[in-house]
């Protein structure tokens, strides 16, 4: 059933020049599925989510996003990053706008929402990301785990299908990251179809549906977290758990 | 083991020494070498300073209306008063100097609103002051309709020509140059190679050459008896050549915005054209904000060069005025004069600058 099917990544490869960083990658996503894809550095899962909204384009293969095939045609590349939210390592607020002008820019600019609705949409996030009452500052006087948290309601006010979240917490001080995660997990909790590239494995346990562990460009072991964490299986996913659990 | 429950108090600082004394040994006469410059400076200050204020003020004759009135002590701004008009107005006709007056007066009151807090309609104000108001200028000044006398361009002159050669150069040049270091980042090679080709040409050349070449070669390749108005094609050689320099001061400010900027506008939905107007561009030109002053501040000096091609622009009218064998032998008072007007206006544009680097600083470090 491809109406249940919101991504399908069929025998994606991408290639840097020479070099081949993705390799045959094949991920079927459900609706309010929640996905966390992690690997090594450089093991092409970033690569992988950004070719989603088409921050990186493939080469071969088939990605489609609810039913729009993502090709050169500008047209489907604008209808899929309107129903795709992207939530970046280093947040990517635009620094010379306010919080309330980070969120309500996209609703206003990309789907022509009226200026006071927009706001009240933002406001709307802001609360559910806990800080409406930064609303009026700019993004340099927010810390690390606000200024995430209000990366992530800027997606959010674009009431996009599915959420891609790259190495949210990498870039935070080890006291916000919980912050993060907990706006995160509420938002798994209400259902938001996720793929998240993450270290966060008590992350993973807690709301994933399915873990996918990469390795130089491959996709090597897919597996509910429970079995995931416990019996990997592949030598490659096994050396990879022992070396960031160690500590 | 030691573990500390009380939590410390805020202390003020320790009162420290004030007062001018104080402070003069703290930063003039710090270190032996800081105590050095700072003599080494005053007297310099005392060197030049008193004479050139003797010059310019104090012995200087202010009031009269022939040669025979000034004395040889000081400066004779008898000689400037004389030529005010041609000096603001060049040969304008002196019963319509009301016109430029009131084109003048016009785009200051238009420009008010602008720095009042409270005004709402900004933008439209500056898109009209952008869009509508030099038309509303040049029927004003040039004339020829609405019962208005025309007043052809080569009657234009002296601050007034100035002050239109570079508002038009600036106004002209600044999208244009945005829109070639745009061109010059675009991911379509032959437009690329376009804007390269056009920003090189310009920028390799002397403005003089550009100057010369608009008024003796343009022609010629117009067919005979048109008559293309010598201004316009001032205009559009110092509007051509400026805007070369704009674009590379622009693409410095492009190249300086982060790569998450473009992702993160892009993953949003927004088009190019909106994520370079909305997010793009409006840090960029933030960034480069000294930068595009100082081309301005260029290119309200390069103006002067248009003297090589029979425009009577400031300068030019105080060189005609020094000719004059009524007052031969005024050069100093001329030229400093002239010098002070460039400077007063420059200065402006610089502390503008300033001032609009600090309204737009949102507090955020990169």
């Amino acid at each position: 059933m491809s109406a249940e099917h919101i991504i399908e990544l069929k025998g994606v490869h991408k290639w840097y020049g020479d070099f081949h960083v993705l390799k045959d990658i094949n991920i079927t996503v459900q609706k309010g599925e929640r996905i966390v894809i992690c690997g090594p550095s450089g093991s092409g899962k970033s690569t992988t989510i950004r070719c989603i909204n088409r921050l990186e384009e493939h080469q071969q293969g088939q990605i489609i996003v609810d039913g729009t095939e993502l090709t050169g045609d500008l047209k489907h590349i604008e209808q899929i990053r309107k129903e795709v939210g992207m939530v970046f390592q280093h947040f990517n607020l635009f620094p010379h706008l306010t919080i309330l002008e980070n969120l309500s820019l996209a609703p206003i600019w990309v789907k022509n929402v009226a200026k006071a609705e927009a706001e009240s949409i933002a406001m709307k996030y802001l609360e559910r990301v806990k800080i409406p009452e930064q609303a009026n500052k700019f993004p340099g006087q927010l810390s690390g785990g606000q200024q995430q948290r209000v990366a992530i309601a800027r997606s959010l006010c674009m009431n996009p299908k599915v959420m891609l979240f790259d190495e949210p917490t990498s870039a935070l001080d080890p006291e916000m990251i919980s912050e993060v995660l907990d706006v995160m997990v509420e938002l798994a909790e209400d259902g938001m179809t996720m793929i998240c590239v993450t270290h966060e494995m008590g992350f993973a346990k807690k709301v994933a549906n399915r873990v996918i562990f990469m390795d130089e460009g491959e996709i090597v072991e897919e597996n509910e977290p429970n079995e995931f964490f416990n019996n990997p299986q592949n030598e490659r996913t096994q050396l990879f758990l022992s070396q960031i659990i160690q500590h | 083991m030691s573990v500390n429950h009380r939590k410390s108090p805020n202390l003020p600082p320790p009162a420290s020494e004030v007062g001018i004394v104080v402070w003069i040994k703290k930063n003039l006469f710090s270190t032996y070498a800081n105590s050095v410059m700072s003599l080494a400076a005053m007297g310099l200050i005392l060197l030049l300073l008193p004479p050139l204020l003797d010059w310019a003020f104090f012995s200087a004759t202010w009031s009269g209306t022939t040669r025979a009135d000034c004395n040889e002590e000081g400066a004779c701004w008898i000689f400037i008063a004389n030529r005010m008009d041609q000096i603001m107005y060049g040969f304008y006709p002196a019963e319509l100097h009301w016109r430029p007056n009131l084109t003048g007066l016009l785009l200051i009151a238009l420009m008010i609103p602008l720095f009042i807090k409270a005004f709402k309609y900004k933008n439209w104000l500056g898109a009209f002051i952008l869009l509508i108001y030099p038309f509303v200028a040049y029927f004003l000044i040039h004339g020829g309709s609405f019962g208005l006398e025309v007043v052809s361009t080569n009657k234009w002159g002296g601050l007034m020509l100035t002050l239109i050669l570079s508002a038009v150069g600036i106004v002209a040049s600044l999208p244009l140059g945005i829109l070639l270091a745009l061109g010059r980042r675009s991911k379509m090679p032959m437009f690329r190679s376009v804007c390269i080709v056009y920003i090189e040409f310009w920028r390799g050349i002397p403005l003089i050459t550009v100057l010369f070449m608009a008024s003796v070669m343009l022609p010629l390749f117009f067919p005979e008896g048109s008559n293309f108005d010598k201004l316009l094609r001032a205009l559009i050689g110092i509007t051509m050549f400026q805007s070369a320099y704009m674009a590379e001061v622009v693409r410095g400010g492009l190249q300086a915005i982060p790569k998450g900027q473009y992702e993160a506008s892009e993953a949003l939905g927004l088009n190019y054209p909106k994520s370079m107007g909305l997010i793009i561009l409006p840090q960029a030109l933030k960034l480069v904000i000294p930068g595009i002053v100082n081309t301005f501040i260029a290119l309200f000096k390069d103006t002067t060069l248009v003297l090589i091609i029979g425009l009577f622009d400031l300068l030019a009218i105080i060189n005609l005025a020094l000719t004059d064998s009524e007052w031969l032998g005024f050069d100093d008072e001329g030229y400093v004069f002239a010098a002070f007007v460039f400077w007063v206006f420059c200065f402006a544009m610089s502390r503008y600058s300033i001032a609009l680097e600090a309204k737009l600083h949102t507090g955020h470090k990169r």
